[in-house]
C-alpha cells in the first residue's frame, strides 16, 4: 500500500498499490501491474470495473488516494496533466474528443509537439515540417482528403480516427486508448484495427476494449479488472479459459 | 466560414482599412467637435469590447468585470492629471496646498503613498499597462489554476466590479468618492480642454484602437488563437495534448484587461474625468452587450457594435431617458435569441452572399455606405 517512489524499473510503466476512493467507494483497489516497452496490453472487464479510472489515474485526470505510477523513472502521481503528456503519455478519450470548430489540419497541428507554452504558441510558425507531418498523419488516419473540413462535419468514426491521429502526431511512448472501436460500423472497425496495427509499432499501448474479436487480434497480454482489482492477467488464451473470468465477464 | 489561417490576409486588410477610413476620415469630416468627442468616448469602450472578443468569444471566458480594468487605466491617467492640476500654486487656498482638492476636503494632509508614482508621466504610462496586467494575473491565477470557469467565473468577476465600486466610493479621501476625479486640466503641460486638444486626442485614440485591433488579430491568427477556440470546445483535450490550459486562460484575461485599461486612460483624457459610474456592474455588462451586438467572434464587429449601441443609447436616452435600460435589455435578449453572432453574423449570412454575387456580376453599387460598414463587420467575423 505504501508508495514505492521513483525507483528505476525495467518496465516502461509500473503501477503499484494504486488505490483511489470516491467518498469511501474504492473504484480502484490496491492495483498493481507492469507494462513492458513495446507491449500491447488490453484491459477488459465488466462495466464499473474501474478500467477508465485506471487510465484517468495514469494520465493525471484523477488523483490517486494511494500507490504509485512510475513511467520511465518518473512518478506520475505527482505531476500535472500537461507534464505527464510531455513525459510521453498520450490518452484517447472514450467519446471522440476533437475540436469541432477547427479544421482537421488545425486539430492535428495543435497536437504537434512544439510551441506548447503561451509564448511558443504565439510565435508558432506553420512551416514545412509541420505541414508534412500533418499530411503524413492525415494519410494514416484516412483523412487526407478532409484536411480543411471542420471537425464538426466528420462522421463518428472519422472523429475517432482524428483523435487517434492527434495522439499519433504527439509521438507518445505510451498510448492509452479507451474503447477505440466503440460505436463504429463493421467496415470502420476493420479499418481501425488496421490503423491501430500501424501506429502501435515502436510504442507501448494500453487499450480498454469490449470487442473480444478485436482484443484477440491485437493483445500481447490481457488484464481483467473486476471491482477495482485484478481478476486475472496473462495471454488471451489463459484469460479466456480462466473460470473466474468466464463467471464475471465473458459469460458461459 | 473558414477563418483566415494567416495574419493580415487580404480580407483582414480590407476590413481594417475600411474601419480606419471611417474612424480617421469619415467621422472627423462629417461630425462637429462635440459629436466627434462623443464618438471618441464611445471608441474607448471599443477597447474593452475587442478584448472581450478574444477572452469571451474565442476563449469562452465571460468576464462581467471588465469595468474594473477600464477603471485601472482611467484612474491611473486621472491621478496623473489630477496631480498636475493640483500644483501648490493652483491649490494655495487649501489647508494643505499641493494635494488634490478632494483630499483636502476629507482632512487628508499628505499625499498617500500609492499616489506618488503618478507624479511621473512615464511611470503613469507604465502603470496603466502594468497594473491591470498584474491584477488580471493575480485574479486569473487564483481562478484558472483552480479550474474555476464558466458561470462561476462570470459571477466572481461581477462581484469584483461591485467590490471595486464600493471601495472607490467608500474611500472618498483617496479616490474622490462617488464624484470621481474631476477638474483635470493639462497633460504634461498641454491643455486637454481645448477643442484642438480634443481633436488631436480623438486621432490618438483612434490610432491606439487600430493598434489594439491589429494586436488582437495577430493573437487570433496565431496558434494561440486556435488553442483558445480548442479550449472553449474541449478543455480536457487541450490539457491532455500537453498544454497548461490555465496559462492560456490567464494570458487572454490579462490581454483583455490591458486593452480595457488603455481604453480607460483614453476615456479620462477625452472626457476629462473618471468616476465609479464607469466601473461597476452595469457598465461592465454594457461592454459585454457591445461585444455581443457586434458579434462576439468579430474583432472589428466589436467596434461597430460599440458604436451602434452607443449611438442608439444617445439618441434614445435624449428623447426617452426611462426607456433606454429596457431597450438595452431587449437588445441583449434579441442578440442571444435571434442573432447570436451579432451584426457580423447577420452580415455574413444575409448581405455577404448578395455582395459576393454582385461583385461577380461586376455591378457593384458603391452608393451604400451602410452596407459597407456592415460588410466589414462581417469580414472580420471569419
Amino acid at each position: 500500500m505504501t508508495p514505492i517512489g521513483a525507483q528505476p524499473t525495467p518496465f516502461l510503466l509500473s503501477v503499484e498499490g494504486l488505490t483511489v476512493s470516491f467518498d469511501g467507494f474504492k473504484a480502484v483497489n490496491d492495483l498493481s501491474f507492469y507494462v513492458d516497452e513495446n507491449e500491447i496490453r488490453v484491459i477488459i472487464g465488466p462495466n464499473g470495473a474501474g478500467k477508465t479510472t485506471v487510465l484517468d489515474l495514469i494520465c493525471g485526470k484523477t488523483k490517486a488516494t494511494a500507490g504509485s505510477i512510475t513511467f520511465r523513472d518518473k512518478e506520475l502521481t505527482r505531476m500535472s496533466e500537461s507534464q505527464i503528456v510531455l513525459a510521453g503519455v498520450g490518452r484517447k478519450f472514450q467519446t471522440p474528443s476533437i475540436y469541432e470548430d477547427l479544421t482537421v489540419f488545425e486539430n492535428l497541428e495543435i497536437s504537434y509537439p512544439r510551441g506548447r507554452s503561451v509564448w511558443g504558441a504565439l510565435t508558432f510558425k506553420r512551416d514545412a515540417a509541420v505541414r508534412e507531418r500533418v499530411a503524413e498523419v492525415a494519410e494514416i488516419i484516412f483523412l487526407k482528403d478532409k484536411l480543411h473540413e471542420r471537425g464538426a462535419f466528420l462522421s463518428h468514426g472519422q472523429k475517432q480516427w482524428l483523435e487517434i491521429g492527434m495522439l499519433l502526431i504527439q509521438e507518445p511512448d505510451l498510448l492509452m486508448l479507451d474503447e477505440p472501436v466503440a460505436g463504429m460500423s463493421v467496415s470502420e472497425r476493420i479499418k481501425t484495427a488496421e490503423l491501430l496495427r500501424t501506429i502501435i509499432k515502436d510504442r507501448s499501448v494500453l487499450v480498454i476494449e469490449h470487442d473480444m474479436k478485436f482484443v484477440e487480434d491485437i493483445a500481447h497480454k490481457v488484464t481483467v479488472l473486476h471491482q477495482g482489482r485484478i481478476l486475472s492477467e496473462g495471454s488471451m488464451e489463459k484469460v479466456q479459459s480462466d473460470p473466474k473470468v468466464i463467471e464475471v465477464y465473458l459469460g458461459h | 466560414m473558414k477563418r483566415a489561417p494567416t495574419f493580415m490576409d487580404r480580407k483582414d486588410l480590407l476590413a481594417l482599412a475600411t474601419v480606419a477610413v471611417i474612424l480617421l476620415i469619415v467621422f472627423p469630416a462629417l461630425l462637429d467637435g462635440f459629436r466627434l468627442n462623443l464618438v471618441g468616448k464611445y471608441l474607448t469602450y471599443a477597447f474593452v469590447a475587442v478584448g472581450l472578443v478574444l477572452c469571451w468569444g474565442y476563449g469562452g471566458i465571460l468576464s462581467l468585470g471588465q469595468g474594473v480594468f477600464f477603471a485601472l487605466g482611467g484612474y491611473g491617467m486621472a491621478m496623473y492629471l489630477k496631480l498636475e492640476a493640483s500644483s501648490v500654486e493652483n491649490t494655495k487656498i487649501q489647508s494643505t496646498p499641493g494635494i488634490p482638492d478632494f483630499m483636502d476636503w476629507n482632512q487628508i494632509t499628505e499625499l498617500p503613498l500609492f499616489w506618488q508614482p503618478f507624479h511621473s508621466f512615464p511611470l503613469t504610462l507604465i502603470l496603466i499597462v502594468l497594473a491591470p496586467a498584474l491584477f488580471a494575473f493575480v485574479i486569473g491565477s487564483a481562478m484558472f489554476k483552480r479550474r474555476v470557469s464558466g458561470v462561476y467565473f462570470a459571477i466572481i468577476t461581477q462581484a469584483l466590479a461591485a467590490i471595486a465600486t464600493i471601495l472607490i466610493i467608500g474611500q472618498q479621501g483617496y479616490t474622490g468618492g462617488v464624484n470621481g476625479i474631476t477638474d483635470l486640466r493639462t497633460l504634461h503641460g498641454w491643455d486637454i480642454r481645448t477643442d484642438q486638444a480634443k481633436f488631436i486626442l480623438y486621432f490618438v485614440n483612434a490610432a491606439l484602437l487600430l493598434g489594439v485591433v491589429v494586436a488582437a488579430m495577430f493573437v487570433r491568427d496565431s496558434k494561440l488563437g486556435r488553442i483558445l477556440v480548442a479550449m472553449r470546445d474541449k478543455e480536457d483535450r487541450v490539457r491532455f495534448s500537453g498544454y497548461s490550459v490555465a496559462n492560456f486562460q490567464i494570458f487572454v484575461f490579462c490581454l483583455a484587461g490591458v486593452f480595457a485599461a488603455i481604453g480607460g486612460a483614453m476615456f479620462t483624457l477625452q472626457v476629462g474625468f473618471m468616476s465609479p459610474s464607469l466601473v461597476g456592474i452595469v457598465p461592465s455588462i454594457e461592454m459585454v452587450i457591445f461585444t455581443a451586438v457586434g458579434g462576439r467572434l468579430s474583432i472589428l464587429g466589436a467596434i461597430y457594435g460599440t458604436l451602434a449601441v452607443n449611438f442608439a443609447k444617445t439618441s434614445l436616452s435624449e428623447s426617452f431617458p426611462e426607456l433606454w435600460l429596457l431597450g438595452l435589455g431587449g437588445l441583449f435578449i434579441a442578440v442571444v435569441a435571434v442573432f447570436p453572432n451579432g451584426l457580423a453574423g447577420l452580415w455574413r449570412d444575409y448581405a455577404q452572399p448578395f455582395i459576393d454575387k454582385a461583385l461577380k456580376l461586376r455591378s457593384v453599387d458603391p452608393a451604400d455606405p451602410g452596407a459597407e460598414v456592415a460588410k466589414q463587420a462581417a469580414a472580420a467575423a471569419e
